[in-house]
C-alpha cells in the first residue's frame, strides 16, 4: 500500500534498495547530498549532481529531465551517512521556467526493487521557488525512513546548495547549469508525459487538508536526539483543553504527596555526578521505571501506588527529573502501541473488505453483508482492546503525575504550584528547567513537564510568526506577538528565579520598544538592571559587550588564565532577550547574534529570542543555521516537538502563569530583595 | 554505535553452563514442542526474559588454544497476523511500544543467575494488543557458521522471580549462519513458547524473513 506523504510526514522503508521516481512538469535537475549523524556534510564530495553524477550507492542523471529514476542502495553509501537529501532544481536559462509557480507540482515516488510503490509525495505549495529539497532518506534506530521535506528556495539552486552546507555553492551551481546545458541537446524531445501526471493532479487534492504542514526546518527532537521524526499524520482528535484540568484547585491536593522528603527544595545538594550533561538524558535505559512498578492488571491486585521520586538519582531533584523523563517515555511508547494497533486494525479491515470485493459473485447479497459486518466487528473489537490498554497505561501515568507534580521543586514546577508561593532564591542553580508542558492528542489532559538541562545548551526561540499548526488559527497576528512577548517574560522570569540571586544577569534588546508592556514585570521589579536596549545603537552596544565577554572568557579558558580576566567582568551567567528581531539589526549585529548563539552557551551566555522567521526572510538562508541552533517554542499550543524515542508529534504549551496571578512579580521581587541583602 | 557482544568465553561459558544446569529445573523443549507460559503456581506471567547463549567450539590441533571470537546477534521480531510490525535488535534496542527490550551489552542479574550472552526482555502486559507472535532469532554477524558454535540455547526466564521456565538447546550445528530459535505467541488469554530451531542463512534478521514466515 502506498503511503501518500504530506510535507513533514515520514514512512519506513522496508529495504535498503529503493528507486525514486521523479516527474515534474518541466525538465528539472536532480541532485543528492549526504549528511552524517550530525546533519553535516562530512566530505565535500558527498554530493551528486549532473556535473559529478556518481556516489557509491546513488547516481543521478547528467541532464535535466522531466522524469528521473534514481536508484539508491543505502547499504552501499559511504560509512557514517545518516541522511540522503533528494534535491530538485529548475535549470537556469531563457528556455526554462523561472520558478515552480506555473508548473504542476513535482511528484516523487519511492518504489522497491519490484516496482511496488512504498511512498509518494507531491511537492505542493511551491511558487516563487526554483529549487526544492524534496525528500530525505534518513537512518533512524537502525532502519531507513523517507520523509517528505518540500523545502523550497527562491534563491534557486545556489541558495539550496549553500543551505546544504556546500562551499562555493554559487560556483557549483554555475558548473551544474553548464553541465546541464551541455547535455540539453540530448534531453529535449523526452516527453514528460506518463500516467503519473494524472495521478499527481489527483493526489494534490486530498493531500492538503488532511494534515497540518509542519515547520520546514523539521521537527526538533526533544532531548536533541538526532533525527527528528515528523508527525505520522496524527492530528486532530477533539479540541484541546488548554487549561489545567487536574490543577483546578492547586492549593489543596486531595492526595498529600507521599514524597519522603516532603517538598524538596533546591537547596537539597544538587548532584555533581548527575546524568551526563549530554543531551537525551531521558533516553538512558536505566531511567525508565523498572519492572518494580509494573503496570498492574486491570482490576487485579494493584497495590503499588505511584510515588514521587521513584527513579534513580543522587538527589531528590535528579530522581524527579528522571521520573518525569520516564513518564514521558512511557506515555510515548504506550501511545505508539495504541496507534500501531489502530493502524493494524484499520489495514486488516481494508484487506478483508478488499477480499470480499475480489469475488464478483460474492460482492452483493447477505454473505457479503455478513463478511463486511464481521470485518468491521473485528476491527472495533481490536481497537477497543487497544483503548483499554491505553486507558490502563495513561490512568497509571495520570496517577503518577498527580503525586509527582506537587513534589516538584520550583524549577520543574508550573507557576500555579504552591511551591512558587513559598519561593526563596536558591543557593545553587538547578539541573533542569521546565520550559512548558507537553501533551499528546490521545490524552490531552495528561501533561508532561518539558524539561531542559541547565545551563542551556541551545538558545530558545519563541516563534511569534504565523503558526503552522491548526490550533492557533483563531489568534490574530498582534495577539500572537503579544503572547510571544509574554511567554518570553515568563521564561526569563523562571530562568532568573531558579538561579541564585547574583548568578544570572539579564539583558534585553527591544529595538522599537514594542515589548514594553510585556517587559514591565522585569523592569518594575528591578530584576533588569538597565533599561531595555533601544534603537540600532542600543542593539549594537549590547551585542558588542556580550560578544566581547564571550571572547574574553573563551580566551581565558583556552589559555587557562581565568584569573587574568578584568576585575570588573560580570562573572554571572548572562541571558540575552531579543525582541522584534531583525528590527534594528544591521549585518554586523546579525553576525554577532549568530556568534552568540553558537559560542555563548559554552561560556554561560544564553539567548532567548522572540522572532518571526518571515520578517528575517531578507537575510536569506544565512540565518537558517541560527534558527536550527535554537529550540523553537511557540506562544500558543502547537504540535511541533518530537520525542526522542518514537517521534510522535507533541503539543507544546508555554509556561504562562494563570491569568490574574501575581506569582511572577512576587517571585521577581524576592529575587531583587535577595540581591540587596547580599549587597550587590 | 552498534552494541555488539564479541565472545571469547570458552572456559567461563562452560563453567556457567554447568552451573545453570544444576540450579534450574525447567522443561527441556525439543524442536517444535510448545509450552504454555505460566508461573509455577499457575498464575499468568507478566514479564519474561528470553536469554540466548552459545559458545565457540574449541579448536583442535595446532594453535588450538588461540582465542576464537564468534559474534552472534539476537533479534526479536514482533508480528501482527503474520506481518512484521517492529524489530528489536542491536541497533534498535527497544520496540517502539516499549514492551520488548534488548539488554544489549548488559548481563542482567550478574554472575549469580547470568550466563545469557544476549537477553531480550518482554513485558507481556505491555505487548500491544495486535501483536500475536514474537519470534527470536540468532544470526552470525561475522559470517561463521553454526558448525563453529557449540551448545547454542535459548531459555525463557520468569523475569519477576528469575526462574527458568523452559530451555531449548540446539543440537548439531551446521553450515548455516542463522537460527530461528523460538517464538512466544498468544494462546487464549496467556502466552505460549514454542521451540522452532530452524536453520537459515543471513547476516541480519531481514534475510531471515522467508524462513520465519512459514513458522508463524
Amino acid at each position: 500500500m502506498t503511503a501518500e506523504l504530506v510535507r513533514g510526514q515520514n514512512h519506513p522503508l522496508p529495504g535498503t534498495r529503493v528507486e525514486i521516481r521523479v516527474s515534474a512538469g518541466a525538465p528539472v535537475i536532480a541532485g543528492v547530498t549526504l549528511n552524517d549523524q550530525r546533519g553535516r556534510m562530512r566530505d565535500a564530495g558527498w554530493t551528486a549532481h549532473p556535473a559529478a553524477p556518481q556516489l557509491p550507492g546513488v547516481e543521478v542523471s547528467r541532464q535535466a529531465a522531466a522524469v528521473h529514476h534514481l536508484a539508491v542502495d543505502l547499504d552501499a553509501l559511504p560509512q557514517d551517512v545518516h541522511r540522503v537529501n533528494i534535491l530538485l532544481a529548475l535549470p537556469s536559462g531563457p528556455d526554462f521556467p523561472p520558478d515552480f509557480s506555473a508548473l504542476a507540482a513535482p511528484f516523487l515516488a519511492v518504489t522497491g526493487l519490484d516496482g511496488e510503490e512504498i511512498a509518494s509525495y507531491t511537492a505542493t505549495g511551491l511558487s516563487a521557488e526554483s529549487a526544492v529539497v524534496a525528500l530525505e532518506l534518513y537512518l533512524r534506530q537502525g532502519g531507513w525512513k523517507v520523509r517528505a521535506v518540500g523545502q523550497g528556495y527562491a534563491g534557486g539552486l545556489a541558495a539550496m546548495l549553500a543551505d546544504q552546507g556546500l562551499a562555493e555553492a554559487g560556483a557549483l551551481a554555475d558548473t551544474i547549469n553548464e553541465a546541464v546545458a551541455a547535455g540539453m541537446a540530448r534531453s529535449f524531445g523526452h516527453a514528460p508525459q506518463g500516467p503519473t501526471r494524472h495521478t499527481t493532479a489527483a493526489r494534490t487534492e486530498p493531500a492538503q487538508p488532511t494534515s497540518p504542514p509542519p515547520p520546514p526546518e523539521g521537527r526538533p527532537a526533544l532531548g536533541a536526539q538526532q533525527p527528528a521524526d515528523g508527525p505520522g499524520g496524527t492530528h486532530g482528535g477533539g479540541p484541546i483543553d488548554y487549561r489545567h484540568p487536574r490543577r483546578a484547585t492547586p492549593a489543596s491536593p486531595s492526595t498529600p504527596p507521599p514524597a519522603p522528603a516532603g517538598q524538596p527544595r533546591p537547596d537539597t545538594v544538587p548532584s555533581q555526578a548527575g546524568p551526563p550533561a549530554q543531551s537525551g538524558t531521558g533516553a538512558q535505559p536505566g531511567t525508565a521505571p523498572q519492572p518494580g512498578p509494573v503496570p498492574g492488571q486491570p482490576g487485579g491486585a494493584d497495590s503499588s501506588q505511584p510515588v514521587a521520586g521513584d527513579a534513580p538519582g543522587w538527589s531528590m531533584e535528579e530522581r524527579l527529573y528522571n521520573q518525569v523523563w520516564g513518564m514521558f517515555e512511557d506515555l510515548a511508547r504506550s501511545v505508539a502501541a495504541y496507534r500501531s494497533a489502530v493502524d493494524f486494525a484499520d489495514s486488516r479491515m481494508d484487506r478483508e473488505l478488499d477480499s470480499v470485493l475480489d469475488d464478483p459473485r460474492a460482492r452483493v447479497g447477505p454473505a457479503a453483508e455478513a463478511a463486511r459486518a464481521q470485518a468491521q466487528a473485528k476491527r472495533d473489537a481490536l481497537i477497543e482492546q487497544a483503548q483499554a490498554a491505553l486507558e490502563r497505561d495513561t490512568g497509571r501515568l495520570e496517577a503518577e503525575s498527580e503525586v509527582v507534580e506537587p513534589a516538584l521543586p520550583p524549577a520543574l514546577a508550573r507557576w500555579d504550584n504552591p511551591v512558587w508561593q513559598a519561593y526563596e532564591p536558591p543557593a545553587e542553580p538547578p539541573m533542569a528547567l521546565r520550559v512548558g508542558d507537553l501533551s499528546i492528542p490521545e490524552r490531552a489532559g495528561l501533561r508532561i513537564p518539558m524539561l531542559v538541562r541547565l545551563p542551556l545548551e541551545r538558545g530558545l526561540w519563541i516563534d511569534s510568526g504565523r503558526p503552522r499548526g491548526g490550533e492557533s488559527a483563531l489568534v490574530d497576528a498582534d495577539e500572537l506577538r503579544r503572547l510571544a512577548q509574554a511567554t518570553a517574560t515568563a521564561l526569563a522570569a523562571r530562568i532568573v528565579a531558579v538561579h541564585p540571586a547574583d548568578e544570572l544577569t539579564l539583558h534585553v534588546i527591544d529595538p522599537a520598544g514594542s515589548a514594553a508592556t510585556a517587559l514591565l514585570p522585569l523592569v518594575e521589579s528591578g530584576v533588569l538592571r538597565e533599561p531595555p536596549a533601544a534603537g540600532a545603537s542600543g542593539v549594537a552596544r549590547t551585542l558588542e559587550r556580550l560578544t566581547q565577554r564571550v571572547d574574553l572568557v573563551q580566551m581565558a579558558v583556552r589559555s587557562r588564565a581565568t584569573d587574568a580576566l578584568p576585575p570588573d567582568l560580570d562573572l554571572a551567567d548572562q541571558l540575552l532577550i531579543v525582541h522584534d528581531f531583525p528590527h534594528g539589526f544591521d549585518d554586523r549585529a546579525v553576525n554577532q547574534l549568530r556568534y552568540l548563539a553558537d559560542e555563548g552557551p559554552s561560556v554561560g551566555v544564553s539567548l532567548l529570542m522572540v522572532a518571526d522567521r518571515e520578517e528575517a526572510r531578507a537575510y536569506g538562508p544565512v540565518l537558517d543555521p541560527l534558527w536550527r541552533s535554537l529550540l523553537r517554542l511557540t506562544p500558543v499550543p502547537d504540535d511541533h516537538l518530537a520525542d526522542p524515542w518514537v517521534g510522535h508529534a507533541w503539543t507544546y504549551e508555554p509556561p504562562l502563569a494563570p491569568s490574574g496571578s501575581q506569582v511572577v512579580p512576587q517571585v521577581l521581587r524576592r529575587v531583587v530583595a535577595a540581591r540587596h541583602s547580599s549587597g550587590s | 554505535m552498534p552494541l555488539r557482544r564479541v565472545l571469547c568465553l570458552v572456559a567461563v561459558g562452560r563453567w556457567r553452563h554447568r552451573f545453570r544446569e544444576g540450579t534450574h529445573v525447567s522443561v527441556n523443549l525439543s524442536k517444535g514442542q510448545g509450552i504454555s507460559l505460566q508461573k509455577s503456581d499457575g498464575a499468568a506471567l507478566t514479564a519474561v526474559r528470553m536469554g540466548l547463549g552459545w559458545r565457540a567450539a574449541p579448536r583442535r590441533g595446532l594453535f588450538g588454544k588461540r582465542t576464537k571470537e564468534i559474534d552472534l546477534d539476537a533479534s526479536a521480531v514482533l508480528f501482527a497476523d503474520k506481518q512484521p510490525v517492529d524489530v528489536v535488535f542491536f541497533r534498535h534496542l527497544v520496540s517502539d511500544d516499549g514492551s520488548v527490550k534488548h539488554t544489549g551489552d548488559n548481563l542482567v542479574g550478574g554472575a549469580g543467575q547470568g550466563g545469557d550472552d544476549e537477553a531480550i526482555m518482554v513485558d507481556l502486559q505491555r505487548v500491544p494488543v495486535h501483536i500475536d507472535q514474537i519470534v527470536f532469532t540468532v544470526n552470525s554477524f561475522t559470517g561463521q557458521t553454526f558448525a563453529e558454535v557449540e551448545n547454542a540455547f535459548c531459555r525463557i526466564v520468569d523475569e519477576t522471580t528469575g526462574e527458568e521456565l523452559a530451555r531449548y538447546t540446539l543440537t548439531g550445528g551446521g553450515q548455516y549462519t542463522a537460527q530461528i530459535m523460538a517464538k512466544v505467541h498468544r494462546q487464549g488469554n496467556g502466552w505460549q513458547m514454542t521451540a522452532i530451531g530452524e536453520p537459515a542463512n543471513g547476516r541480519t534478521f531481514q534475510d531471515l524473513m522467508p524462513t520465519i514466515l512459514p513458522k508463524l
